[in-house]
């Protein structure tokens, strides 16, 4: 008689399935991005090779708005990095998943992407390091593969906004935060954090509300265990 | 060199180096008591601004529209403990149905 799946275990495959969820909505975002990245003029290779070493969907489609604009390339540049600048302190709270030589490390850490992330996030700064690099191939497979679809034959596609993809990725971020909430000091930074964003969104670049909302993490220094 | 081609280039390298940051400069290493506090937060933190951002970000302004109808779904899926799959899909019907009508 087998022991029953332990919470963890159980977990994982609630994650599993909801990245394959996920990975269907990340195709049709990929493919919405190939299709605006030829219209706005980049060819076929260029989207190709950016979603597959950039591998972030704000930072790609807002290059493709940026791009045609007068200033074009800097300030597609500058508006990308600022909008990725947020994987610096998210590769930082899961940097004790990765082992080994440092070229290893490099290269799985390009798995890491918001969806992944949020899906291996476990509360109290524990990951689930299968969930991450699982969910991570599985979406960048899908990013790409849409992406490719796109650029070749977008047109058929449509918006996937019709589709009300836009609302399922906040909806699947608050459903991974709740379960954290229940310390205390993590409920009072998430909140402190989410203020810091919201009333930064109308007055600073996009990207920025992220990175600044982080400093509620300073509340950590005050003691008491997260 | 091309300006798409610039951008493909700077974008990928400086992205590659924020998502290699954690795992290639710190790894497996303890932090000190006082980081690793910090560090602990971070899963809240961030998911709570994403969950702001991309409900109701838009350029430069604050948005409500059907995004904000379909995390509500969303949260009631959560309130009802429905497996995260289900949440999503949801949320994604929640979000069409209000555009649809609205």
């Amino acid at each position: 008689m087998s022991s029953p799946p332990s919470s963890s275990e159980t977990r994982y495959r609630d994650g599993l399935r909801a990245a394959i969820a996920v990975a269907a909505t990340v195709w049709f975002f990929g493919a919405s991005f190939g299709l605006l990245a030829r219209a706005a003029g980049m060819g076929v290779l260029a989207p190709l090779v950016l979603s597959a070493t950039t591998f972030a969907g704000s930072a790609q489609f807002a290059i493709t708005s940026i791009l045609g604009t007068p200033g074009g390339a800097a300030a597609a540049i500058v508006a990308a990095v600022l909008l990725n600048t947020r994987y610096a302190p998210i590769s930082i709270s899961v940097a004790r998943l990765f082992h080994g030589p440092r070229l290893r490390r490099l290269v799985e850490s390009q798995l890491i992407v918001d969806e992944s992330w949020a899906l291996a996030s476990r509360g109290g700064g524990r990951f689930d390091r299968r969930l991450l690099l699982g969910a991570g191939l599985l979406l960048y497979v899908s990013w790409l593969s849409g992406t490719a679809v796109g650029v070749f034959a977008g047109d058929s596609l449509g918006d996937p906004k019709n589709l009300g993809l836009d609302g399922a990725f906040p909806a699947l971020f608050l459903a991974l935060l709740v379960p954290q909430l229940r310390a205390p000091q993590a409920a009072l930074a998430a909140v402190v954090g989410g203020a810091i964003a919201l009333v930064l969104i109308p007055v600073t670049p996009p990207g920025t509300p992220i990175v600044a909302a982080s400093a509620a993490c300073l509340l950590g220094l005050r003691g008491s265990k997260p | 060199m091309s300006p798409v081609w610039l951008v493909v280039l700077v974008v990928g390298i400086a992205t590659w180096a924020f998502k290699a940051a954690g795992p290639v400069l710190l790894g497996d290493r303890e932090l000190p008591e006082p980081v690793a506090r910090v560090a602990a937060l971070l899963a809240p933190v961030l998911l709570s601004a994403l969950v702001v951002t991309q409900t109701v970000g838009g350029d430069n302004e604050l948005v409500l529209d059907a995004r904000l109808a379909g995390v509500a779904a969303g949260a009631v899926a959560i309130a009802a403990r429905a497996p995260l799959a289900l949440v999503v899909v949801i949320a994604a019907l929640a979000t069409a149905l209000t555009r649809l009508v609205s």
